[in-house]
């Protein structure tokens, strides 16, 4: 179903009550909400999916659509098929004007009446349209009643009795199947991100506001005091970034949040943790550039940014999770690994996994490792602290043990020039290499450790020789793809260090391999070919919007034949 | 290299975030008592390293070097832990410094000194921070920094090596540097005018501001010592003349005066001293403690937290709530 009106209508909210109604009868959600860069005016829509089975992405057609203002049924009555229920406000909308085909099974209501008569304020006109939109679908009373009760805490009795009045005055259009069951949990992928990030330790957060990635910036702010976060939005994002190293240098697990243009300014930052070996998740979601670009929007356009940010040569790592179960799990382990190895490690995600919400089932959790740190344990020297510790210390795999200022009997010095084992600067040539042969085999190490882990996941049908390969929040649909129409569907989530061992035994036997991402240059079949793996065609979009099912359906049968 | 790694790699394993001890928040209470025991002849703890010096001969941050590490020992005869001292650098001549003081040391990026520190005291409250910065890091490239430190009151001490002008980089003309100063970037002499870092800060609500001259090592000390004894953001200008690119020993021998009788808790009077000199012009240069403010320090929430979180069972929680 789709709700739409204009920005400042409240659309985003009305969307989250009726994927709470779905979830409360048994359904399974994916909720996509589009909204321009501005508070009032345009145009807002939330489509809600619910399904039996989990999803992860929308469909370009809708069964319900419903309409604040004449405006959504011009933009969206191109989404509706065949038998299409429109529930609209009949005030806002003259019905005469609805196009014919939606007439044998639309249903208005008086809004601004049923407000008048309850002397209820504009913003419960929602309450009016969820009671029309519950009445249509044939969906209880009691449900919507249920759902009010928790969700709209304020002035719950008024919106009951308005909701009331739409869901009477509404006609019913549809039986809808009531799966039942108990409701499943509904994150945003940011949502997911943070509580995997702080099952993997997090302790601080420093971030500037930047669509997509201030939702993550809201909710830990939210659960700083249950979990005792030190959530700080300072000046801009390179004082988030080195507040962000600050704290790791003083022991304690932090991240910090952006997307592209914030990136940019963190950049010199992310080759400090390089050089100065210090752990960092930097949780990169993506959206259209150049520039500013389409600052609300979705894409895929920084994977090479990401894989080459940063001045010299030090290894990363680059995580995608493209649901919110990946996105729960890869994230813990996104944290495990900058502390295992004390390196930076990105996030990537995008606007649609970031912005959207699923349904989250704990059955689709992947099972990874908890990693561990290595802290030093050798002897403390009171009397010469300063030699007794060195914070770089040159090992086998490259990592030093770890320990922090504060530490009896320990001085520890990190620096962003070339240092010696203990910290101190040098520009002696020797140790410029040792320093720099460290970090690789570091890298080395970083990328053994993952080769073990299920980084590469296949859906579809296994067997099939005609094969899609896709990164982040395309999986969603996809996955659906994949079994309808019976290909092979290969989605790598550690897209560096490169998996290519793994993508090679995920390819085996592909006849055809189509690559499918959301930017105009194919980076992802790029960083295939580098690597030797064949590819035969890239279906992209870099419009902004995320692939739908259908819509990608056709394309990706298109490319595969 | 002068240093043997023993090759050996000492550790253990652990899972979470801090492996540190966390000393009770306590920031570098001076010390009546630790001036007391220097004088009655307890040897100074030695916080010299291995590190070579590179600072020119009679570089002014000769000065600050043993300004600060004479502090740094009194701190610690007063009963601060050395472990507990944390110096963060920028980049330049003045970042040098942390390879020549024994104590824990992160040498940042250029401009980004502040947000560091600020990191680390949010990280371990426990810790005293101080920043060596030069006039390029905190006036030029990191100036956005500093003002939200001071507007925040972070409870760091900032100690800028102002010498009005590039030494590192050889010589160019700097924020601090005063019109038709001729470098190799302004071969025709420079047109911009400084601006005055300490009625700048005065108006973003920096709570304790001072200025010294590296002529001067006893007033140095004092300030110093205030600056970190001060609970929150503290900034120290020093003019620290740069022999080789900018040398002012003259100049200023003949215009500095120290303040006397001069309330620091006066703003009013503090904007006035501060005000006197606008850093381009030949007036007296008035050296001393302008300026102590009384404000809550940055995220003091953060030194409340227990540390007793049963990370799986919360986060349970919230997965609960959102169903």
């Amino acid at each position: 179903m789709l709700i739409g009106g204009k920005a400042g209508d409240g659309i985003t909210e009305a969307g989250a009550m009726i994927a709470h109604l779905m979830n409360a009868i048994g359904y399974r959600l994916f909720r996509h909400v589009e909204a321009p860069s501005l508070i009032r005016g345009g145009h807002n829509f939330v489509i809600v999916r619910a399904h039996r089975q989990r999803i992860s992405a929308y469909r370009d057609h809708v069964n319900v659509l419903i309409a604040l203002n004449a405006e959504t049924i011009e933009r969206h009555e191109w989404r509706l098929k065949q038998r299409p229920i429109t529930v609209f406000d009949s005030e806002a909308i003259k019905p005469s004007g609805l196009p014919a085909s939606l007439h044998p099974f639309r249903t208005g209501i008086p809004v601004k009446t049923i407000l008048e008569k309850e002397e209820a304020p504009p913003v419960m006109r929602n309450s009016a349209i969820l009671g029309a939109f519950c009445r249509a679908i044939s969906i209880p009373w009691e449900v919507l009643e249920d759902v009010i009760t928790r969700y709209q805490p304020k002035k719950t009795e008024l919106n009951l009795k308005v909701a009331r009045r739409g869901y009477d005055l509404a006609t019913e259009k549809l039986m809808v199947d009531l799966p039942g069951g108990a409701p499943q949990p509904v994150l945003g992928g940011l949502e997911a991100i943070g509580l995997g990030l702080i099952r993997g330790g997090l302790k601080a957060y420093a971030s500037y506001p930047m669509t997509p990635a201030t939702g993550l910036l809201h909710f830990l702010a939210k659960q700083a005091p249950r979990f005792e976060l030190k959530v700080v939005q300072p000046e801009g994002e390179i004082a988030a970034m080195l507040m962000a190293l600050g704290h790791a240098y003083a022991g304690e697990r932090a991240a910090v949040g952006t997307s592209g243009g914030g990136f940019a300014l963190m950049v010199e930052g992310l080759s400090m943790a390089g050089q100065a070996e210090l752990p960092i998740v930097v949780v990169l979601g993506q959206r259209p550039g150049p520039s500013t670009g389409l600052p609300t929007y979705t894409s895929q356009t920084e994977l090479e940014f990401a894989l080459t940010a940063g001045q010299g040569e030090f290894p990363r790592a680059i995580i995608a999770p493209g649901e919110v179960e990946q996105a729960y799990a890869w994230s813990t382990l996104a944290m495990d690994l900058a502390w295992k190895y004390q390196l930076p490690v990105i996030v990537l995600g995008d606007r649609t996994l970031h912005d959207s919400s699923q349904s989250f089932d704990v059955g689709a959790v992947p099972e990874l490792p908890r990693l561990r740190q290595l802290d030093w344990d050798g002897a403390p020297l009171d009397d010469e602290p300063d030699l007794a510790y060195q914070r770089y210390l040159i090992t086998d795999d490259g990592v030093s043990p770890l320990a922090f200022p504060g530490r009896g009997g320990v001085i520890v010095k990190a620096n962003s020039y070339t240092h010696d084992e203990y910290g101190v600067t040098t520009e002696d040539p020797e140790m410029t290499v040792r320093m720099q042969e460290k970090w690789l085999r570091k890298g080395r190490a970083m990328a053994e450790e993952l080769d073990g882990l299920p980084l590469v996941n296949v859906y579809g049908d296994p067997a099939a020789t005609r094969t899609v390969v896709t990164w982040g929040s395309p999986v969603g649909a996809l996955r659906e793809i994949g079994e309808l129409i019976g290909v092979r569907v290969v989605q790598p989530v550690v897209l560096w260090p490169f998996p290519a061992r793994r993508l090679e035994a995920a390819l085996a036997g592909s006849e055809r391999t189509v690559v499918v991402e959301m930017n105009a240059t194919g980076q992802f079949a790029g960083l295939m070919r580098r690597h030797g793996l064949h590819v035969d065609a890239v279906v992209n979009r870099y419009d902004g919007r995320p692939f739908g099912v259908g819509e990608l359906r056709a394309r990706v049968e298109g490319a595969l034949k | 290299m002068s240093v043997e790694s023993s090759g050996a790699k000492k550790g253990t394993e652990a899972t979470g975030g801090a492996g540190a001890e966390r000393p009770a928040a306590a920031k570098g209470s001076v010390s009546a008592q630790g001036a007391a025991a220097a004088k009655a002849g307890a040897p100074a703890v030695k916080l010299g390293t291995y590190a070579k010096n590179t600072w020119c001969p009679g570089c002014g941050n000769f000065a600050v070097l043993n300004a600060i590490k004479a502090v740094f020992q009194d701190l610690i005869a007063g009963g601060t832990r050395r472990e507990d001292i944390v110096v963060v650098a920028d980049i330049g001549c003045s970042s040098k410094i942390m390879d020549y003081i024994g104590v824990n040391s992160f040498d940042s990026l250029h401009g980004r000194a502040i947000p560091t520190a600020v990191g680390v005291k949010l990280a371990n409250p426990g810790l005293t921070v101080v920043v060596h910065v030069g006039d390029g890091g905190a006036y030029a490239e990191g100036l956005e920094h500093l003002i939200f430190a001071a507007q925040r009151n972070a409870d760091i001490t900032v100690i800028v090596h102002d010498n009005g002008v590039y030494g590192l980089t050889i010589g160019q003309a700097g924020p601090m540097t005063p019109p038709g100063y001729k470098g190799r970037s302004t071969p025709y002499g420079s047109e911009s005018t400084p601006f005055n870092p300490l009625e700048l800060l005065h108006v973003a609500g920096a709570t304790w501001l001072g200025r010294g001259y590296t002529h001067g090592i006893p007033l140095l000390k004092k300030l110093y010592r205030e600056a970190i004894a001060h609970p929150g953001f503290g900034l120290v200008d020093t003019l620290q003349v740069c022999v080789t690119f900018r040398n002012m020993y003259e100049e200023y021998n003949e215009r500095v005066y120290e303040l006397e009788g001069h309330d620091p808790r006066d703003e009013t009077a503090a904007l006035a001293k501060i005000r006197e000199w606008d850093y381009a012009s030949d007036g007296p240069v008035a050296l001393g403690h302008f300026l102590t403010r009384e404000r809550p320090v940055f995220a003091e929430g953060f030194a409340r937290y227990g540390g007793a979180v049963d990370v799986e069972a919360a986060v349970a929680e919230v997965f609960a709530e959102l169903a």
